[in-house]
């Protein structure tokens, strides 16, 4: 797929650590900080090489573009109308007059220049406190030009980190089903795209049902269940050669696989005679382990960050619930207590909470509770969602939703759709098909 | 010829009306028992009276009465034709998660598999296969449609 490359960072300025402007990312979206994304400014040469390579006109501002992009959708930012700019890009990166970028209400200010350097992209950005007048962070790197688009998530990424002293997330790939037909003969495809949309790619051809890929959080190896041969089993895919191979041994389905935090293990559920337990398999040693041994439907397991406990999804209760256990499948406690049922945990990269899907009088939540099931808050209500995913920061969610069908069965579809952890800033995440069962990478590159 | 359709359709009429007040969870008089579906809309025939497919209730995999006689008659048929192997296909409704259903139509599958197996049908000639809720028969979005998709299908394999 994407070939990998090696960026080149270089500190060309280190500012004051003291953070003059901040975001404050537990706020959600009331009060987004005005900034203002300066095109990155090119020269001519450089341009007609770009032009010639990647096909587009001016590479400088399709960068700044995807910038304004991620900034907007992260609700945390409010990028300025670019017509109010009062000052030319080349000249902003080397000097903003912070007078004219006041006057226009901006509060940051980010600029940078683009070069084509020895059939390489070389990208130099600032980002500027307008009201301190002050310079905030410097960076360049180069690259292989037909990672423009990656630059673009890289800068803001460092702009997020900056301003609001949490890591980004926005150099990130979703990996998700890709659905069409109707919905009695669904063909789904895995396929995988960028956080924001674009570089869409379908990675299987819809012969078989595929579901539930998940991403290695070390690497970007996936797992996900096929049905290939009618025989639902969970299966390794390496999306850099395309190579994939079945997981373990097993007489009959397995289903609801994730990877340890280590990227070692695959942790799953294997069914058998009508009874669901959830197993490991090491990936080095190939040794399976049962983790739980009970007569009811344990499934959807995920681990904690340090990979010491498990959480997952049974109804040995009598209804679907959620618990917690060590990862030896010790210590087994129940959390959920509210009133509906509970599937689909998923703890968060930051540790501190796990997300989930509820059902109760009808209606789909999703929902965050802290790892000992206090402090439930449901963050939004539906006809049908589940199986949220963590951004890697553990500050978005994104899930799949369904829509109703009307009287005589018409009318659905299935989207993903994204959500804060605050709870706003909901929205739709586009993708050329109907999706489901989105799962959020790690950072490309840290 | 007439006047007995009137009655009988009068009859009809006071037997849905009896099924709706007794049972308050029970819609789309007729078709359905509690929350199981006792129509046949979608049945097929395995062979002349041998039904292919029994219904479950809301997250449950326990089998009626109306279940187990279907069953009977399946295991009778398969008695009959001993060469037979066939497949036990498990469904959920579009009301669940995914990775739960997929675990629960796999339960009701092997509901109907163990009472194959108690009447004489030796587990060498079934095989079960979970679809969780991927493959509806209804594409509805009401209680009818939930209720015909919950079920286990029987399917010949060779």
């Amino acid at each position: 797929m994407k070939k990998i490359f090696v960026l080149l960072f270089i500190w060309i300025f280190q500012t004051n650590a003291l953070a003059l402007i901040e975001v404050d990312i537990t706020r959600g979206n009331l009060n987004p900080l005005p900034i203002a994304v300066s095109p990155l400014s090119i020269d001519n040469e450089s341009k007609k090489s770009f032009e010639k390579i990647l096909d587009k006109k001016d590479i400088g501002s399709e960068i700044s573009k995807v910038i304004e992009n991620n900034l907007k959708t992260s609700g945390l930012f409010n990028p300025l109308d670019k017509d109010a700019f009062l000052q030319a890009p080349e000249i902003a990166n080397l000097k903003p007059r912070f007078e004219d970028w006041n006057l226009i209400k901006a509060q940051a200010l980010i600029t940078g220049k683009v070069k084509y350097v020895d059939d390489k992209l070389r990208v130099e950005f600032r980002l500027w406190d307008i009201l301190a007048g002050k310079e905030m962070m410097a960076l360049a790197f180069t690259t292989v030009p037909n990672n423009w688009r990656r630059v673009g998530h890289i800068i803001t990424d460092k702009v997020y980190e900056r301003l609001t002293g949490e890591k980004g997330y926005f150099d990130t790939r979703i990996i998700y089903v890709a659905e069409e037909g109707p919905k009695t003969k669904r063909i789904k495809k895995l396929a995988i795209m960028d956080q924001d949309g674009a570089n869409n790619k379908f990675l299987t051809l819809g012969n078989e049902l595929v579901l539930t890929p998940r991403f290695n959080s070390t690497n970007q190896m996936v797992t996900y269940l096929s049905y290939f041969r009618n025989l639902p089993r969970v299966y390794l895919l390496d999306i850099e050669t395309g190579i994939q191979e079945v997981v373990g041994d097993f007489p009959g389905m397995t289903f609801a696989p994730r990877f340890s935090p280590d990227g070692k293990k695959i942790i799953m559920s294997f069914a058998k005679d009508g009874n669901s337990d959830i197993y490991t398999m090491d990936l080095e040693n190939r040794i399976v382990e049962k983790i739980t041994n009970h007569p009811s439907i344990d499934t959807s397991p995920s681990y904690s960050p340090d990979g010491k406990y498990i959480c997952f999804n049974s109804d040995r209760s009598g209804y679907q619930q959620i618990y917690v256990m060590k990862s030896d499948g010790s210590n087994v406690k129940r959390i959920s207590f509210g009133k509906g049922l509970y599937g689909t945990p998923v703890w968060s990269p930051r540790g501190d909470l796990i997300a989930f899907t509820k059902l109760h009088k009808g209606k789909f939540y999703i929902g965050v509770m802290r790892t000992d099931g206090s402090g439930e808050r449901l963050l939004t209500e539906n006809y049908y969602q589940e199986a949220p995913s963590w951004s890697p920061n553990g500050r978005v969610l994104i899930f799949y939703r369904e829509t109703k069908t009307d009287d005589k069965g018409k009318g659905f579809s299935a989207k993903l759709w994204s959500i804060d952890l605050t709870g706003y800033n909901e929205r739709l995440v586009d993708t050329p098909t109907d999706a489901s069962d989105p799962s959020w990478s790690s950072l490309l590159t840290n | 010829m007439k006047l007995n359709k009137i009655l009988k359709n009068a009859f009809l009429v006071t037997v849905a009306c009896l099924v709706l007040s007794a049972c308050a969870t029970s819609k789309k008089s007729g078709q359905m028992q509690g929350d199981v579906y006792s129509g046949t809309d979608t049945v097929e025939y395995l062979a002349s009276g041998v039904p292919d497919r029994v219904f479950f209730a809301t997250n449950e995999s326990v089998l009626t009465t109306a279940s187990r006689e279907t069953l009977r008659k399946q295991a009778t048929w398969l008695r009959k034709n001993s060469k037979i192997t066939i497949v036990l296909e498990g469904h959920a409704d579009e009301r669940g998660t995914r990775e739960y259903n997929l675990a629960l139509g796999e339960r009701r599958a092997n509901a109907a598999k163990d009472y194959l197996m108690t009447y004489g049908i030796s587990s060498d000639r079934i095989s079960v296969l979970s679809y969780g809720k991927e493959r509806p028969v209804d594409s509805g979005s009401n209680p009818l449609a939930w209720s015909k998709n919950r079920r286990s299908v029987t399917v010949k394999a060779n």
